[in-house]
């Protein structure tokens, strides 16, 4: 039971220091992180990456990568995170979209797109939610018809919601309905698309939080090569398995305000008796069981990087994240604003402490709770794949997609 | 990074689970619960010290195994899972920690190897009444080397060999070693919540205390025993905890209604997804406590706190719910389920109730984060 590097691993810490220490950026390049006028900054450090051999350290050597193990990763990611590095927006192309394309695309597709990639200069976003289906991914709706010239194109049509960077991706993957006829999970095939083709649109959605930082995509008669199909037809929700496989390797941290930033808030608002609020017994109730919380997700991600530094794939116990995290979020953010009485009516950051870090929570957090699984979806992901209980009842597996019932 | 338990600590586990499989079922706990006249179960306490484990922290030099603290949380893993009736906790994590953190060399050559060999019981001894221990509490008092006071209820009291006490002397509470079988202890059995671990009040009048530690440092020299005690009780609670999973799983999917089995409703897939998601912040915080503990770090009084609230947290919540799951058959005394509930109660209180220890953890992050 000890926190250190193996040899190896300190060996490699040390050269990963070091690389840092001479190529990191020294101060924030600025900006708003959902923004993305930060963009130049972020490329160029990708492409620093890149060039080093940082910039996807567990891809094989025929993707381009160094083949290393996911502990390097890790490793990087702790040291990397020292240095005021600008945002990623890479990180759903690398870690999703292009391993998709590795797997299922031809070997010219491969080598046209893996480098752009991995270099930054081209980014890919990830086309699964619709209006109609979010958990539900297999329920897309978003036709692909086979162009009927004998060119062998696909044509597709419907709408995509809640993509993360699409405003500034290049390309995306994209699940699409190509037999209403055959039950949901056997209609689905995916594609790569352009997304500069002038049959995709991009609408930003207003969040209730106020930013903007995932969008509505519409597709209008968009005409795909047959080349650019990802997998077999009908055989897309395989392929997006796949896709989303990738994503339970990403090892998240900690979101918004924490228990520190709690605690100091509580020593500079007033509590009942006229002392300051970190006097409130309530208030240290929560504060202990939020630290309590976060110490718990913190020691979860060291034995997940145990297993990994063993070379064993990490245990269930990675899971666990986002599901205790988006909720406290909401919860401490809450008790923060009603810390401050009449007062948390307020959101002015210039009014506020931290400028504003409880109520940007209190507003972000609904969101959080759905992104990347809802919490409702989490738990049933616990329930079935760590805890081996049964699969919910699915009225609507052996209907053909076109008789599913949809509530209109 | 090695946030886990090392190979031979695993093995160390594996075969402590096998014994207690074979030799502490639910079963024979059943014997000390339902028989008043027993108040532990005397002949596996005996079985347990064959096997070192009441020596396995305690240095060679005094008698023990000298293994680390680690492996001492992995046997408590095990006997948390296994409700084991014996005065483990106030034998090895009470007696034995505060011996060995407080006592004198001649103390230590004195008690130790005869906590080792089973020939001694530990029991702690600092409530006065209800509510928490504080320095206002404590009314037990020490003069000229004889203590006289009451104590309730004071955990394997009935059956102790030997008693720490907090009393105060001169006025300032301080630590004491008394030898309960000498003159001047009065005992009295107590009902307890949990009979798989019986309890008793203590009455001195006039009984021989030595001194642990130095002088007017009792409370201190408490909290630090308590941090050691607190992880160890920890993975006492992952134990049980997780066992309680297993029981609600198991039940879950063997019990039908409505036309298929429970495990297949959200309402329990999702209580049962709770109850995992507590068990392994438990365990993740119980982890970070042993690490503390084994290296003595300075981080020992907020790991151990810590430690202590997630694992009350998880061993209640999935006692509780584990009766839930079962339905009317858990509220039954012949299903196993209360006696998880039973000692959730009981190890969530015998080191101070969580809200003590919240605000102790809450105490440490305000100095540790000043300003």
């Amino acid at each position: 039971m000890d926190f250190n590097d193996s040899p190896e691993e300190a060996a490699y810490r040390a050269q990963v220091q070091a690389w840092l220490k001479d190529n990191a950026p020294k101060k924030n390049a600025g900006g708003d992180p959902e923004g993305g006028d930060t963009m130049a900054a972020s490329k160029a450090w990708q492409a620093k990456k890149a060039a080093a051999g940082y910039a996807q350290i567990t891809w094989p050597k025929e993707w381009g990568g160094p083949g290393g193990t996911p502990i390097q990763q890790v490793i990087f990611n702790q040291e990397e995170s020292k240095y005021p590095i600008p945002p990623n927006p890479f990180q759903i192309g690398l870690g999703m979209c292009v391993p998709t394309v590795m797997t299922f695309a031809d070997e010219d597709t491969k080598k046209r797109f893996v480098g752009p990639a991995l270099r930054g200069e081209e980014i890919w976003c990830q086309l699964f939610s619709e209006p109609a289906g979010g958990s539900d991914v297999a329920a897309a709706r978003t036709r692909a018809v086979q162009a009927t010239d004998g060119s062998g194109d696909w044509i597709i049509d419907g709408q995509k919601v809640w993509t993360t960077g699409a405003q500034f991706s290049n390309f995306g993957i994209v699940v699409t309905r190509t037999d209403p006829d055959a039950p949901k999970h056997k209609g689905l095939t995916m594609f790569w698309v352009d997304m500069s083709d002038p049959g995709i649109e991009v609408r930003p959605i207003h969040q209730m939080s106020g930013g903007s930082g995932f969008n509505e995509v519409f597709f209008t008669n968009v005409r795909v090569k047959d080349s650019q199909r990802l997998g077999a037809v009908n055989d897309g929700w395989k392929v997006s398995l796949v896709t989303l496989m990738n994503e339970r390797l990403a090892v998240g941290g900690p979101t918004g305000a924490g228990w520190s930033q709690f605690l100091e808030a509580a020593r500079g608002v007033a509590g009942l008796d006229g002392g300051p609020a970190i006097k409130d017994q309530a208030l240290r109730e929560k504060l202990a069981d939020w630290y309590v919380q976060t110490e718990g997700l913190k020691h979860t991600r060291n034995r997940t990087i145990t297993a990994l530094s063993r070379g064993q794939t990490p245990g269930p116990e990675s899971s666990i994240g986002k599901v205790v995290s988006a909720l406290q979020m909401q919860d401490l953010a809450n008790s923060a604003v009603e810390m401050m009485d009449q007062y948390g009516v307020i959101n002015d950051e210039k009014l506020l402490p931290l400028k504003g870090a409880f109520h940007w929570s209190l507003m972000y957090a609904p969101g959080l709770r759905i992104a990347g699984g809802t919490d409702e979806i989490l738990k049933n992901i616990i329930a079935e794949r760590v805890l081996g209980l049964p699969g919910d009842i699915r009225v609507d597996k052996d209907v053909p997609f076109k008789d599913m019932p949809t509530g209109r | 990074m090695n946030f886990d338990f090392s190979d031979d600590q695993k093995f160390l586990k594996s075969e402590a689970r096998k014994f207690l499989d074979a030799n502490c079922t639910t079963q024979r706990v059943r014997r000390t619960l339902d028989d008043d006249a027993k108040p532990y179960d005397e002949a596996l306490w005996k079985q347990v010290a064959e096997q070192g484990w009441l020596g396995a922290a305690i240095p060679e030099e005094y008698g023990g195994l000298g293994l680390g603290h680690v492996e001492l949380c992995a046997i408590a893993e095990e006997l948390g899972r296994a409700v084991a009736p014996i005065p483990f906790a106030s034998t090895v994590y009470f007696l034995a920690e505060a011996v060995m953190l407080a006592g004198s060399d001649e103390q230590k050559k004195a008690l130790l190897p005869k906590i080792a060999a089973g020939e001694v019981i530990g029991a702690l001894a600092t409530s006065e009444g209800p509510g928490p221990v504080t320095a206002q509490s404590v009314q037990a008092s020490v003069s000229g080397g004889k203590l006289t006071g009451t104590k309730i209820p004071v955990t394997d009291g009935d059956i102790a060999t030997h008693a720490v006490v907090l009393a105060k002397e001169g006025g300032k509470p301080g630590l004491f070693l008394v030898d309960l079988s000498a003159g001047g202890v009065t005992r009295e059995a107590l009902k307890t919540l949990d009979p798989t671990r019986d309890a008793a009040k203590l009455t001195f009048d006039g009984a021989a205390a030595e001194r642990l530690g130095p002088q007017g440092e009792g409370l201190s020299l408490l909290e630090q025993v308590l941090d050691r005690a607190a992880v160890l009780i920890a993975f006492e609670q992952c134990g049980g905890a997780d066992r309680c999973l297993e029981m609600a799983k198991a039940y879950a999917l063997e019990r039908y209604a409505f036309g298929r089995v429970i495990a297949s409703y959200q309402a329990i897939k999702h209580k049962l997804a709770d109850m995992y998601v507590k068990n392994e912040l438990a365990r993740s915080n119980a982890y970070y406590g042993a690490w503390a503990l084994n290296t003595n770090a300075p981080e020992l009084p907020v790991a151990a706190s810590a430690a202590r609230i997630a694992a009350s947290e998880a061993f209640w919540f999935g006692s509780k719910e584990n009766i839930q799951t079962h339905g009317g058959i858990g509220f039954t005394w012949e299903v196993d389920a209360h006696l998880y509930y039973r000692r959730s109660r009981q190890l969530s209180l015998v080191a101070g109730a969580p809200r003590v220890w919240k605000e102790r953890l809450v105490s440490h992050l305000e100095r540790r984060n000043a300003a």
